[in-house]
């Protein structure tokens, strides 16, 4: 018995180093493209996973549909990163070395982006990613930029400027910043608002963290309550605001609730958030063609309305295949040069990239009123 | 060791007064903190304990099953959690997919409101815990039973295993999704302030009066259903025949064997009633909680274990103090001493009770080397 | 021994061979980096998983803080070698040594003083010796800070890439002392709690320090630690010969240790605490020399694991992922070596690059569906591990011949 299932497993492993030698020459100049899609579809948080996966699926098949892309067809190669270091760099290796990868959009979390980027630097791949904001993504340790990487969201300290802009502009001047001290997303953007807030003149008058893993907020609410703050800043993401913001209701917080883009989604809970701000890259009511195409698309595939993950996402692979475009030739070294003078009109803005591979786009401010988001005042970098 | 003073060094080991001081030390620092903030803010200080008796009462919902299935089995029953994770999604589904929680007014319109919700609120209790009773026995004959004669980690592994099944199976887009879902409450909150100028109902968005303590009726349910669980397990356990025949099978499988008490059925039961509380834990968290995702049974299943732990595993009333421990000390710990290290100071808590009660406040000292 | 035993020759003659015929393989590129990666992390787990079999496999304690000991050598390994090549300072190596140094030599001297104390609880002992390491630890920042100008020059006198390696072969080393000497520490009370009580307690060590390298920035005072946002810049200095090395003189070690009399001491704990302590075995001195070998060896391979990816974040040390080893080790065939190091490439490779390569598209998410299910099955054909207690010659346990009739069959059995 052990015997057999010793000899199966080698068998396996056996079998698809096989598979990976033999598989390799035959990937190499085929007549498509091939793009990678690293999304967390396990571990902790699928669901953005999911939306990643969506929107980057939805733009190939949109540049497919157009006859793709330097005359070839898009081929997208997903795999799973989990969110987590190893699993990324494992699938960040696989579609590199085994699919023979030259583009990566991906990972969503700055803690897989981060090695992934690593990697992808050292090989050539150009990898963009969606949604991590840790500055470490696209910078070296020593300071440089790292040539083949670059993000598609905004980073940290931008939307923190904006968000504390906007609540002293509302004449706020007490504030209580919560933040996930697991996450740099969150913890980022509570630096760049305090900061901001501060030297406009604004307080800080508490600063409370948690864990992603908790529900639990009577604690830290009852702090705010008790602070009275003015405003509440909570720069987390959709579930987690979901969460506090139906409890602070019960705890007697008066504070307006103001985060980021990680608002940004259809399953935000209206009714908990009512009266909260947050900032975004763009607004669903927006006119231009491209968001309400985008919107209208989204939902006809998927059924569902798009949430900023899926948004960047579609977003990312998009920038991509126009930057292929631009340098007419499959070659990554052309790619990640066409990649940084590229000015593309995306559906969170028109984007361009500045010397350390971050886009610069306009934020725009939506304010949770009635049960409906609306657009309540834009602000330019 | 000073050769001077024998015995005061001689006291001072054989009355272990090094580890207590330490220990005492320890308990001062933090007593301090607590202190001061009593006397800084009391109104402050008891709307946090009331918190800490809110979260407590949840944990026990759920450390009770955890406690039961040990204390008869001996199995860690790592996928606790997320049997409570499936009773809260089986609520949720009962509530927006068939408006269980309304059936009574479909059958006979006329009745008031107040009955028609709590009837369908039970009822909807009634069908988790049933779901999940029954996945606990279909988990328990596939993963546990065959298992029974092994090492007791070959059970533990599969438990795990179970557990990242329910969680991953859980996550795919056609079971329940891996969004995170907002639960959608049948009973409306509705939050009191209590002062000693009287009680007022806060409405949405305005501040409390000054002085004032809130309490939810959501919390009330949740101190009243757990207290009634509770004594409805204590009862099982101790006074029914098959509460006899499980603490039989508890003390000795093989002579309870001996004894005419079919042991597999005992165990299964055990496992389903262990479940049942789990759905019924499930369904009162998302209330409290309002948001389901497949993953929330982890946290919560740790939690509710350690507080187990801390109160005697396999002990129901131990759970109970336990789980209430561990809502204060995680309340308290925010509030007063660190947000960041509020997790970490729970669980130096349940260390330092162990280092001090080796088995638990309540627990019974270990009968076999398990 | 001046002639080796034919098994000896086997064993050292097959990995060897393993060795080469994988480096070629690596060399020529037949085996890219995707493979090369898979190996080494598998290589690592071996490491951390003979250290849990060591402790609970063979010893019978049942720990779940093997991840937090492997968090720990990781993140001491990771500083120091950071410190050397982006500050380009020795600071972090020689106060880690220092440290490591005198609180091992206090350790050693409180040990046989206090052994002699009767009656003395452990809890007091844990005071004492916690007093001495800290203060021990606070002295060598301050002797370290003076001695680092003379220790940097003299390593920047030799090749860089030499004293690259210098340095990164004792951080590995002395993180792992470091990880050994904190669980002697947290051991020494703890383990005198009952087997599932030890469980949790370790437990909660994992997640204590999960929580404290979430914060090492801000509460612990490391920056380039960045806490929850994850350690970069990290050599990436693991070749698959460091991983090798290691795993063949963890593997040795265990195998010398289990056939001395402190072996059969140690397997004797876990068989029946009652009959070894009539025998006059020092149950809670095996149980304490158990623990730190093991952990040590979880330190190692968190030292060897921090300079793969050269990047660290507290949630690769996340309680769940404590399982792992666990898994592994019972995979694997508790108490038996061969069967851990088998379990733990088979778990990466399988987990990893099968299940990667052989899921149809469209199906990524089945991933972690598979994996249990895969874990359930073979627990249930395999209740005592794929190899059950086999073990290849070499490590076969030589016990006195006449008692030879219940070995290996773990105690809990049916408890």
């Amino acid at each position: 018995m052990s015997k057999r299932l010793f000899s199966i497993v080698a068998l396996l492993v056996i079998a698809s180093m096989a598979l990976s030698a033999c598989g390799a020459p035959a990937a190499g100049g085929g007549d498509t493209i091939k793009i990678a899609v690293l999304a967390p579809l396990s571990g902790p948080v699928p669901t953005f996973g999911v939306s990643t996966r969506d929107g980057a699926l939805l733009a190939i098949e949109e540049w497919n549909a157009k006859g793709g892309v330097l005359g070839k067809q898009i081929e997208a190669v997903v795999e799973d990163s989990q969110c987590t270091a190893d699993p990324a760099v494992n699938a960040a290796n696989k579609v590199i070395d085994q699919d023979k990868v030259h583009y990566i959009v991906g990972e969503v979390c700055s803690k897989a982006s981060i090695p992934v980027s690593e990697i992808a630097e050292q090989k050539g791949v150009v990898q963009i990613s969606p949604t991590s904001t840790n500055p470490s993504v696209t910078i070296n340790p020593d300071g440089s930029t790292k040539g083949y990487i670059f993000r598609a969201c905004f980073i940290d300290p931008f939307q923190g400027l904006v968000m504390a802009k906007f609540a002293l502009g509302q004449g706020k001047t007490t504030a209580f910043i919560m933040f996930d001290q697991g996450n740099d997303y969150v913890l980022g953007l509570a630096e760049a608002f305090e900061e901001a807030f501060v030297a406009g003149g604004g307080t800080v008058v508490g600063k409370e963290s948690y864990t992603a893993q908790d529900t639990d907020f009577s604690a830290i609410l009852t702090k705010v309550a008790d602070s009275q703050a003015e405003v509440l800043f909570l720069p987390d993401y959709y579930n987690i605001v979901n969460l506090v913001a139906a409890q602070a209701k019960e705890r007697g917080v008066t504070a307006a609730i103001m985060g980021g883009d990680g608002w940004d989604s259809s399953d935000l809970d209206l009714a908990a958030a009512e009266g909260g701000f947050f900032s975004n890259h763009y607004s669903a009511e927006d006119t231009r063609a491209v968001v309400q195409d985008w919107v209208k698309r989204y939902e006809a595939k998927y059924g569902a309305k798009p949430d900023a993950l899926a948004t960047l996402a579609y977003d990312a692979t998009n920038l991509l295949i126009a930057a292929i475009e631009k340098a007419g030739k499959d070659d990554p070294a052309a790619v990640k040069d066409a990649l940084a003078a590229l000015q593309y009109e995306a559906v969170s803005g028109t984007i361009t990239f500045d010397a350390q591979h971050n886009p610069i786009k306009s934020a725009v401010v939506m304010q949770v009123k009635d049960g409906k988001v609306v657009f309540a005042e834009s602000i330019a970098p | 060791m000073n050769p001077t003073t024998p015995s005061l060094v001689q006291q001072v080991i054989q009355k272990r007064w090094l580890g207590k001081a330490f220990i005492l030390l320890l308990t001062l620092l933090a007593a301090w903190r607590i202190v001061t903030a009593l006397l800084e803010n009391p109104t402050l200080f008891l709307q946090q304990v009331v918190n800490g008796l809110q979260l407590g009462f949840v944990y026990a919902l759920i450390a009770l099953g955890y406690t039961m299935v040990y204390g008869i089995v001996r199995l860690i029953n790592f996928a606790h959690g997320d049997v409570f994770m499936v009773g809260a999604f089986v609520s949720y589904y009962s509530i927006t997919r068939f408006q269980l929680h309304t059936w009574l007014a479909r059958l006979a319109p006329g009745l008031p409101e107040g009955v028609v919700l709590v009837i369908g609120a039970l009822t909807v209790m009634a069908v988790s815990m049933a779901a999940c009773a029954i996945l606990a026995i279909v988990i328990e004959r596939v993963a546990y039973k065959p298992l029974r004669n092994a090492p007791r980690i070959s059970a533990l592994i599969t438990a795990i295993g179970v557990s990242f099944f329910l969680e991953y199976f859980a996550a795919l887009q056609f079971v329940f999704s891996p969004n995170f879902i907002t639960y959608k409450r049948p009973i409306q909150v509705v939050t009191w302030a209590i002062s000693p100028n009287g009680i007022t109902t806060l409405g949405g968005g305005n501040a409390p009066p000054e002085g004032s303590i809130l309490f939810s009726n959501i919390a009330l349910i949740i101190i009243l259903t757990s207290i009634a669980l509770m004594l409805g397990l204590q009862f099982i356990v101790k006074q029914t025949r098959i509460g006899k025949a499980m603490r039989t099978v508890a003390y000795d499988k093989q002579t309870a064997r001996l004894m005419g008490i079919n042991a597999d059925a005992i165990i299964s039961i055990t496992f389903a009633i262990g479940a049942a509380l789990a759905g019924a834990a499930g369904m009162l968290y998302a209330i409290a909680f309002p948001q389901i995702f497949f993953w929330m049974g982890i946290i919560p299943g740790l939690k509710a274990f350690v507080a187990a732990v801390l109160g005697g595993i396999g002990s129901i009333p131990g759970a109970f103090i336990g789980a209430l421990i561990m809502g204060q000390a995680e309340v308290l710990s925010a509030a007063y001493i660190s947000t960041p290290l509020r997790d970490a100071i729970a669980f130096s808590i349940l260390i330092i009770v162990l280092l001090v009660r080796p088995t638990g406040i309540f627990g019974e000292p270990e009968r076999e080397k398990a | 021994m001046n002639k080796m035993s034919k098994s000896t020759l086997w064993f050292l003659g097959g990995s060897l061979l393993v060795y080469v015929v994988l480096q070629t393989l690596v060399s020529t590129g037949l085996l890219n980096s995707f493979w090369n990666t898979i190996i080494r992390l598998g290589g690592v787990m071996v490491i951390v998983s003979i250290g849990l079999n060591l402790i609970y496999g063979i010893n019978g304690q049942f720990s779940l803080g093997q991840w937090g000991f492997y968090a720990i050598g990781a993140y001491a390994a990771a500083d120091v070698t950071y410190r050397w090549s982006v500050n380009k300072s020795a600071d972090g190596l020689v106060v880690l040594m220092l440290a490591t140094t005198l609180s091992a030599i206090a350790i050693l001297w409180l040990h046989k003083r206090l052994s002699k104390v009767r009656g003395l609880d452990s809890l007091s002992a844990f005071t004492i010796y916690l007093t001495a390491t800290v203060l021990l630890s606070a002295l060598s920042v301050q002797i370290g800070m003076a001695l680092t100008p003379v220790i940097t020059s003299l390593l920047t006198a030799l090749p860089a890439a030499i004293a690259m390696q210098i340095v990164y072969l004792l951080a590995v080393l002395f993180s792992a002392v470091l990880a050994a000497e904190i669980s002697y520490l947290f051991g020494l009370p703890i383990l005198a709690l009952g087997s599932d009580y030890f469980g949790i307690a370790t437990l909660g060590f994992t997640i204590i320090v999960k929580i404290l390298l979430d914060n090492s920035d801000s509460l612990l005072g490391f920056v380039e630690m960045k806490g929850a946002r994850g350690m970069v810049g990290i050599p990436k200095l693991t070749s698959l010969f460091w991983v090798f090395i290691f795993i063949v003189a963890v593997v040795i070690v265990t195998r010398n240790l289990l056939r001395s009399s402190y072996g059969r001491a140690i397997l004797s704990v876990r068989e029946d605490e009652i009959a070894a302590k009539a025998m006059g075995i020092d149950i809670a001195e095996y149980k304490v020399i158990a623990f730190v070998l093991g952990s040590f060896f979880a330190g190692l391979a968190g030292g060897l694991y921090a300079h793969i990816n050269g990047f660290l974040h507290p949630d690769t040390f996340n309680f769940i992922k404590s399982f792992d080893p666990m898994i592994v080790i019972v995979f694997g065939g508790l108490g038996s070596i061969t069967g851990t190091v088998f379990a733990s490439f088979a778990w990466a490779l399988v987990l990893e690059g099968v299940l990667r390569l052989f899921l149809p598209e469209g199906f990524e998410t089945w991933r972690f569906v598979v994996y249990p299910l895969l874990l359930l099955i073979i627990m249930l054909l395999r209740p005592k591990g794929i190899l059950g207690d086999f073990e290849i010659p070499f490590l076969r346990q030589v016990l006195p011949q006449p008692r030879k009739k219940e070995q290996n069959t773990p105690a809990e059995a049916n408890a």
